[in-house]
Formats: structure tokens, sequence, C-alpha cells
């Protein structure tokens, strides 16, 4: 069975294994220079007494709230409308594309350029053109993280709308059709017709970003570094910060297992509560 | 019978469908036009732009009349964002291939060979699918650092970029669901002409799924392409570093009108590649919905 060998190979070294050695690293004390030492929950005890755990969970949940209310309803009523464009929607997806094939690292060095606070930075330079600003942007503890959301936002919209995309080509035409000899107008054809053909597709997406948008990482890291007093400083950070600045990987670990708890029990909640709603 | 969504033919004649309808096309357009291909056209003219020009007055049109087409040169040489472009395509090359060998190997034999244990297996692949990565970032770091049995460390070498993507659940899934649907009379038909095993896989099963190993080797090159935080852990080596890690630390040390020439080149390439393989993208994005949902 030498062709199971790579799959099994890669999977054993750097998915499962990891994922245990990730659980058992979290009761342990180690530094990679002493002696490993097992300490229970001590890491666990120690990591929920910090306060600025709490603060880092606290400033994550906003970022995710702010991140559904902004980033979730746009790609939907995008694709909804793309999809009546018939041979011309191609243009429309490869332009709403292009943000999420710029990698990360440019997209964030120029958008950092973009939220210069002087009245000539991109940004105040065109409110200003309205009468509005200047703005701190990044500079300010209340406006750092809702400026991180709106590039996160223009980043990965265009990766949703083409699954929504993908979803509403595979609506069948004669559902609309006898939705219009039954005297449904357009309006109605979208909201009985349309939505209830995405709703499992856009259940899912909701439960994935969400936990996509809980392991915020780059973004703070290179806009601020979680700053303006830690107002951008989120739970994926200081796991970077517990094991790479502070070396203590069991805290660090100890912090993933309970983001990761924190996800399992959303999606089990999740899954539970929308299991009627399911279209298939 | 041709193809319809929620408005039908009808309503497209009427004008109070047809107004708003034109309209709306029209600002979409526009909105994407301003957020998805503004950035870049603006990038593109501030990267031959003087500093002073980008900073003082963003939205002008090369308001000192001077226009420095040397940035880009300098860019490239100087802060060397060619070189780190290099390695960044030697990683996403690596990483392709690594990827394409793990998930069509095991796609045949999920789909194909279909040992006993081969449900085993296949759950053991899927499950990864609702582990949060976030589990295993820690804990891989430390295995690229020593490597069970082996005792190798692979930081500051490619396979500490190479490998661990190949583990993706995802791609052997897809790989697997393509394979599943090549009609099994064509490995009967080989098998009595004489293939072997490996036969199969090489001169049946891999020329017949082409199109899905694109898409694979594409979104693979892709993700690498934008991958940041991996690269800045396992490969501290400022010699081997992708241009993501290289940009933000040239970023602090050089003048703004060549950082941002380098923010344009580094983007040069994906949006090139994208423009050249729109389809086989976003149908491979559209699979990804399939596969989720």
């Amino acid at each position: 069975m030498l062709f199971a060998l790579p799959v099994l190979l890669v999977f054993v070294v750097f998915s499962w294994g990891p994922i245990v050695k990730g659980l058992v690293m979290s009761l342990q004390q180690t530094n990679l220079i002493d002696p490993v030492k097992w300490v229970g929950l001590e890491n666990f005890r120690y990591v929920l007494s910090d306060p600025g755990v709490g603060q880092a969970a606290l400033n994550t949940v906003w970022f995710t709230l702010l991140a559904l209310l902004f980033g979730f309803p746009v790609p939907v009523l995008l694709a909804m409308f793309l999809s009546e464009l018939r041979g011309k929607s191609w243009l429309y997806s490869a332009l709403a594309y292009l943000p999420v094939i710029t990698p990360p690292v440019v997209a964030i060095l120029l958008w950092r350029f973009f939220y210069d606070p002087s009245p000539s930075g991109m940004f105040n330079t065109i409110l200003g053109t309205v009468g509005l600003g200047p703005y701190p942007w990044l500079d300010s503890p209340s406006s750092a993280m809702p400026s991180i959301v709106l590039e996160a936002t223009w980043a990965g919209a265009g990766n949703a709308v083409i699954i929504y995309l993908a979803a509403l080509t595979s609506v069948r035409a004669d559902l609309y059709e006898a939705a219009e000899l039954d005297g449904a107008g357009v309006v109605r054809r979208v909201w009985h017709v349309m939505l209830p053909h995405l709703r499992g597709v856009l259940l899912l997406m909701l439960l994935l970003q969400v936990i996509g948008t809980m392991q915020l990482f780059t973004e703070p890291l290179l806009f601020t570094g979680g700053g303006p007093q830690g107002s951008t400083m989120t739970i994926l950070l200081l796991i970077y910060n517990y094991a790479f600045v502070n070396g203590d990987y069991g805290a660090a670990t100890a912090l993933s297992v309970l983001l990761a708890l924190v996800l399992a029990v959303l999606s089990a909640v999740f899954q539970f509560a929308t299991r009627g709603w399911s279209t298939e | 019978m041709s193809e319809r969504g929620a408005l039908s033919d009808a309503d497209r004649r009427l004008t109070k469908v047809r107004v708003p309808f034109v309209i709306g096309q029209v600002v979409v357009l526009i909105g994407l036009l301003v957020a998805g291909l503004g950035p870049l056209l603006w990038l593109l003219k501030a990267a031959i732009s003087p500093t002073q020009d980008s900073i003082r007055s963003p939205l002008a049109w090369f308001p000192s009349g001077q226009v420095q087409w040397g940035n880009l040169s300098t860019a490239w040489q100087q802060a060397h964002i060619g070189y780190y472009l290099g390695n960044t395509a030697m990683i996403a090359a690596g990483t392709a291939i690594a990827s394409l060998i793990v998930c069509t190997t095991a796609g045949y034999v999920l789909s194909v060979l279909r040992p006993r244990w081969g449900a085993l297996l296949s759950a053991g692949i899927l499950a990864t699918l609702f582990v949060p990565h976030i589990v295993s970032l820690v804990p891989l770091y430390l295995t690229v650092l020593k490597v069970p049995v082996v005792h190798a460390n692979l930081t500051n070498t490619f396979w500490a970029v190479w490998l661990p993507p190949a583990a993706s659940a995802f791609n052997v899934l897809i790989v697997k669901r393509f394979f599943d649907g090549i009609p099994r009379e064509y490995f009967e038909a080989a098998r009595i002409d004489g293939a072997g095993t490996v036969r199969v896989f090489t001169s049946l099963v891999l020329p017949l799924s082409r199109p899905i190993l694109g898409v694979v080797a594409l979104l693979s090159i892709i993700s690498s392409w934008k991958d940041y935080l991996w690269p800045l852990l396992v490969l501290t080596n400022p010699d081997l570093q992708p241009v993501s890690v290289a940009l933000p630390k040239i970023a602090k040390v050089t003048e703004l009108n060549i950082q941002l020439a380098g923010l344009f080149l580094a983007l040069l390439i994906p949006v090139l590649l994208f423009l050249v393989f729109q389809r086989a993208f976003l149908r491979g994005v559209g699979l990804s919905g399939g596969i989720k949902a």
C-alpha cells in the first residue's frame, strides 16, 4: 500500500500529531530548555487569571460582531444581484475577487498608508471633500478595531460572493417560473425562492465566518501590534505573544485549547439551534 | 429552455424593472471598480510617484509632474524584492507539488483502491476539518523544530513551509470526489488489458483528472503566496524569507516611494495569475463552497 504512504506520513506528522501534542502540552510546563513537567490544569488557571485574556476575549468578540454586521450581508446581496446578470457576471465576480487575490501583507501595508490620520491621508482626503474628518483611524482606541474590520471585510467579501453565486446557479428555473405563474412579483420571488435556496450555504458561511474571525491575527499584528492601549489585542495575538515572545508554550497551548473549545461549543450549539432550518 | 433567475424575460422588458435594474448595474459596477481595481491602480500610480506626491496629495494626478519609473528597479534590486519574490515562487511551487502528491495518491487509495481501512483513514482526514487550526499552531512549530523519530530540525529549510500545508483535508476530499466520478468500467478495462495499480494511476487516473489538479495547484499556490504567520515563524533566515515576510521589514527602513513600488511588484504576479486562470479560480472557490455545504 505504497500509495497511502504520503498521506499517512504528512497527516501523522503535521496534522494528527500536533493536535494531540497540543492537548498534551496544555497540561505541561515546557520552555524547551528545562525538562517537561506535568502541571495538571495549572496553565489554564494561569491563563484565566491573566487580565489580558479577558480584554483580548472582549476585543475578539467585538471584532467578530462588527465583522458579521458589515461583512455578512454585503456579499449575499451582491451575489443575489450578480446572479441576475447573465453573461456579464464574470466581470463583476472578477472585480469582487481581486481583493481576495491580494496578499494580506500587501493589503495591510497599503491600507495602513490609506489610514494615515493626517488631513492629507488617503481616506481623510476623500472624506474631506464632503466635509468629514479628519479621523484618527488606527490611532485611536475606539476606531482602531472598526478600521481593521473595514479592511478585513474588503479583503474577504469576494470569496463569499463567489460561493453564494455558485449556490445560486443551482436554483432550478422552473421554481421561478412556477412562482411567477402563481402571481409572485420579483420581490416575493427573491424572498420565497432565492433566499430559501441559499439558507443552507448562508448558515454554514455564518458559522465559518465566526470561526475565521475569532482567529484574527495578521491584521492586528501588522496594523497596530495590538494597540493603541491594547484595543486591538486579540486572542490569537496573545497566544503568539505567550509562545514566541515569552516562550511559555504551556500557557500558549492552554489558551489555544480554550479557544478551540469555545469554537467547538459554538458550532455545536449553532448546529443544534439551526437543525430544523436546513434545506436539504 | 433558457436559464433564468428571479427576473423573467418579460420582467426585463418592463420599464419599472428595467430602469432600476440598469441603474443598479451601473452603481454596483462603479462600486466594484473603485473597491476592487481602485487600490490596484492607485498603487501602480504611487509606485512611480515621488514620495512627497503620495503623502501630500494622494489623489492628485502626478502633482509635481515627475514620473519616477526608477522606483520599480530600485525596489527590485536594492530592496531585493526580486530576490524575495524568487523565494516566494520556490515556496509556492514546492507547496503545490507536495499537495498534489499527497492528495492524488490519497484520493487514489480512498476512491479507487478502497482498502478495508479506507473508511478509517477517510474519517481521520475528515475529522481534521473540524479542528480549528489554532490548536496545532504552537505544537506544529515545535514539531518542525524537531521532527519526531528522525529528530531533524526543519526550520530555515523550505521543507518547513512545503510539507505542513500538504496535510490538507480539503484538497484530499475534492480530489477524492473527482476520482469518484470516473466510471469504474475504465479501471476494469485497464486491468483486463494488464495494467497494474501503478499503471492505472499514472496513465489513466492522472490524465483524466487534469482539471481538478489544476484547481488544487492554483489554490495551494495562492494560499502559500498569501501566507505570513507560518513562514515568519519557521524561516528566520532572511535569505530564505518570502516577500510577505520581507515587506513589513522593508517598510520600516525604506523610503515610501520604494516601499509602494515593492508592494506593487509583490501584488503584480498574483493578479496576473488570477487574470490568466480566472475561470479555474472561480470554479475552485465555488467548489469549496460545495464541499463545505
